[in-house]
């Protein structure tokens, strides 16, 4: 009888201890997505971007340079403070495990709305991304940033399917002294010779751009910046 | 073996010896400075090591941390150890000036000179850096260093830290390191008017002057804000940054990363040990909450529902080691409310320390939930399962929606 009592309490004990369990499920996934959801919120799950004109794409861009700008975040040189106070508390090599999970998403790419532009600054905007403005010491966009402006392995982003807002406000950044990287910054150097207008006309040259088919960023080597930029290496 | 060779081996042995020891005093020396967490004040966002130019914000003006490499004239180059003594126990500058209590030697006080003089020889063996002081930008009349001569005779209590026979070598360790290098209190407790912090009773909470993120009372007794936690939770969350009980984020994040995880287990054991010591909390006055805040968390409850539940749990639980419980969590149901405000705004991620180098995160709601939706999930959060935290106000959510981080 005190056998058969036993049995029972072991019994009842497993279907409770059972029960607390399923209570608990489903247990929270071991991935690499379900820990970064601070980062897919916003930046979507496969890093496509958000819809606000803001929150850039991330998928496919080059590892090195995602990598980059969560250090710069976290070191104060380049300033948007929900993404400062977001890789603050991060590793470095867990910042980089990050990168390389958005930089090997691989989705379709969507193209937003551009803002009413006069078709001589489109012009302008063509010209600069295609070809610079060499008496103005600035060289074309495609230089670095590769022939279909898809970006180049490691540390250079594709600049295609990028929207208005976002484009211009990185651009207006390096102005307003908000984004800087480890120096020379090439990048802060092209923008002080660009004008507002400028700045307006490659913006919305680049976010109308259709994406072409198999955008992916260029092999390592592939391009020779006319200028020395900290980032690629060629820190003083 | 001629006694010449006796001799140089003797010597050899000696200095060796000289050296181990000097090496050792380094060495404790810089985990003293990793206990008292001096360079998140003394090293600059991508500065230098020590080389000072970090601006610690105050109410009373910015205070540029300064210079500690041992440059000549812009660091400690030309400081004796009698002299770095001098301002960790007296607040006292190299040619006597009053320092300003935004460098905490009002707890850096207690530090004994065994270990300050530990301190300088690690410092002494930095890189000089030349980088010269920036001068405190303080408000009139705070900007009249002479007014620091009052401030120290209300505010400043001199003195080494004075073990307590009828306490454990344990407890005596934690009491000295909470105390004294930890500086703890110098953030979890509130502030006067004046920056002088509240020392009686000790370490019960209060908000972080400026960037506005409360740090919870420590008491582990009844009605503390560590109720309900063990020793062992205590030393989790030091090491790992996060426990059964709770996730440190906003500064502790930074304690964590910078300070902490890097003690020995026996110190953290030792600050757990004195923090359960510390005694019981009066109930709390509960402060009314606002008449339709059965409202609030009513509309809370189903944005929680939907939101939150899925890691929080419904039962406010929390999911095992990923994501923190909420039910009895001290930065749900802390006085202000703003801590929950504004993760709820911002999210973020755990620590990411040596033992928990993948921290899982939560997303920033700031840009899906409207300053109603929000105060009521955070309202709920307050109110629900064994909470009982006063409301929070749409207005009080609209003050933090621009700040994440702070």
């Amino acid at each position: 009888m005190r056998r058969l009592f036993r049995r029972l309490a072991v019994t009842v004990t497993a279907f409770f201890a059972m029960q607390a369990m399923a209570a608990d499920t489903p247990p929270v996934p071991d991935t690499l997505v379900q820990r970064i959801a601070a980062c897919t919120s916003c930046h979507g799950e496969h890093g496509e971007g958000g819809s606000n004109g803001f929150n850039p794409r991330l998928a496919g861009k080059p590892a090195g340079y995602l990598h980059r700008q969560m250090q710069d975040f976290q070191r104060g040189l380049r300033h948007y403070p929900i993404m400062e106070y977001t890789v603050g508390p991060l590793t470095d090599e867990y910042m980089r495990e990050i990168a390389e999970y958005f930089s090997a998403q691989d989705v379709p790419y969507t193209l937003h709305d551009v803002p009413a532009t006069s078709p001589a600054a489109m012009m302008r905007g063509e010209q600069l991304v295609t070809k610079g403005d060499a008496a103005r010491g600035v060289p074309p966009c495609m230089a670095c940033h590769g022939p279909n402006l898809t970006g180049v392995q490691p540390d250079i982003p594709g600049l295609v399917g990028l929207p208005y807002d976002y484009i211009s406000a990185q651009l207006g950044s390096w102005r307003t002294n908000t984004r800087n990287t480890v120096a020379p910054d090439c990048m802060k150097t092209i923008v002080g010779r660009l004008s507002d207008a400028d700045i307006s006309a490659v913006s919305a040259w680049l976010a109308q751009r259709p994406v072409p088919a198999d955008a992916h960023a260029e092999p390592a080597g592939s391009v020779s910046p006319p200028l020395r930029c900290g980032v690629l290496g060629a820190g003083t | 073996m001629s006694i010449f060779t006796r001799l140089l081996v003797a010597l050899a042995l000696v200095g060796a010896a000289c050296s181990a020891s000097a090496d050792d005093l380094v060495a404790r020396g810089h985990y003293l400075t990793v206990a008292g967490d001096c360079d998140s004040c003394h090293t600059a966002r991508n500065g230098a090591s020590f080389a000072g130019g970090h601006v610690v914000p105050t109410p009373f003006g910015a205070i540029t941390a300064p210079n500690l490499t041992p440059d000549r004239e812009t660091g400690l180059g030309g400081w004796t150890a009698e002299d770095f003594y001098r301002a960790m126990h007296s607040g006292k500058g190299h040619d006597g000036t009053s320092l300003y209590p935004a460098f905490p030697f009002t707890s850096y006080t207690k530090v004994t000179r065994a270990d300050t003089d530990a301190i300088f020889a690690y410092l002494k063996t930095l890189p000089p850096v030349k980088l010269a002081p920036t001068e405190p930008a303080l408000r009139w009349p705070y900007s009249m260093r002479s007014l620091m001569a009052s401030w120290r005779l209300l505010y400043f209590d001199e003195g080494e830290y004075a073990p307590d026979s009828n306490q454990s070598a344990a407890w005596n360790r934690g009491a000295y390191l909470v105390q004294g290098l930890g500086h703890c209190n110098e953030c979890h407790a509130p502030r006067n008017t004046f920056g002088a912090m509240v020392t009686d009773p000790f370490l019960a909470g209060g908000l972080v002057p400026v960037q506005n993120w409360y740090a919870p009372d420590l008491s582990m007794g009844p009605h503390g804000g560590l109720s309900g936690w063990t020793e062992a939770d205590v030393v989790s969350l030091l090491k790992t940054g996060r426990s059964r009980k709770g996730t440190a984020f906003g500064p502790m994040a930074d304690v964590v990363i910078r300070s902490t995880q890097h003690l020995d287990d026996a110190d953290l054991a030792a600050m757990a040990t004195y923090l359960k010591s510390l005694p019981e909390r009066p109930a709390p006055r509960e402060r009314e909450s606002a008449a339709d805040a059965v409202d609030l968390a009513k509309a809370g409850q189903k944005v929680y529902v939907d939101q939150c539940a899925s890691c929080h749990a419904a039962d406010g639980r929390g999911k095992g080691t990923a994501y923190p419980p909420l039910d009895g969590n001290s930065s749900v149901v802390e006085p202000t409310g703003i801590n929950a405000i504004r993760i709820v705004l911002s999210g973020g991620f755990a620590p990411g320390t040596a033992a928990n180098p993948r921290p899982y995160s939560m997303p920033p709601f700031s840009q899906s939930l409207s300053d109603d939706d929000a105060a009521a999930v955070v309202t709920y959060i307050r109110q629900a399962w064994s909470n009982k935290a006063p409301s929070v106000s749409p207005n009080d959510v609209r003050a933090y929606r621009s700040i994440p981080g702070g």
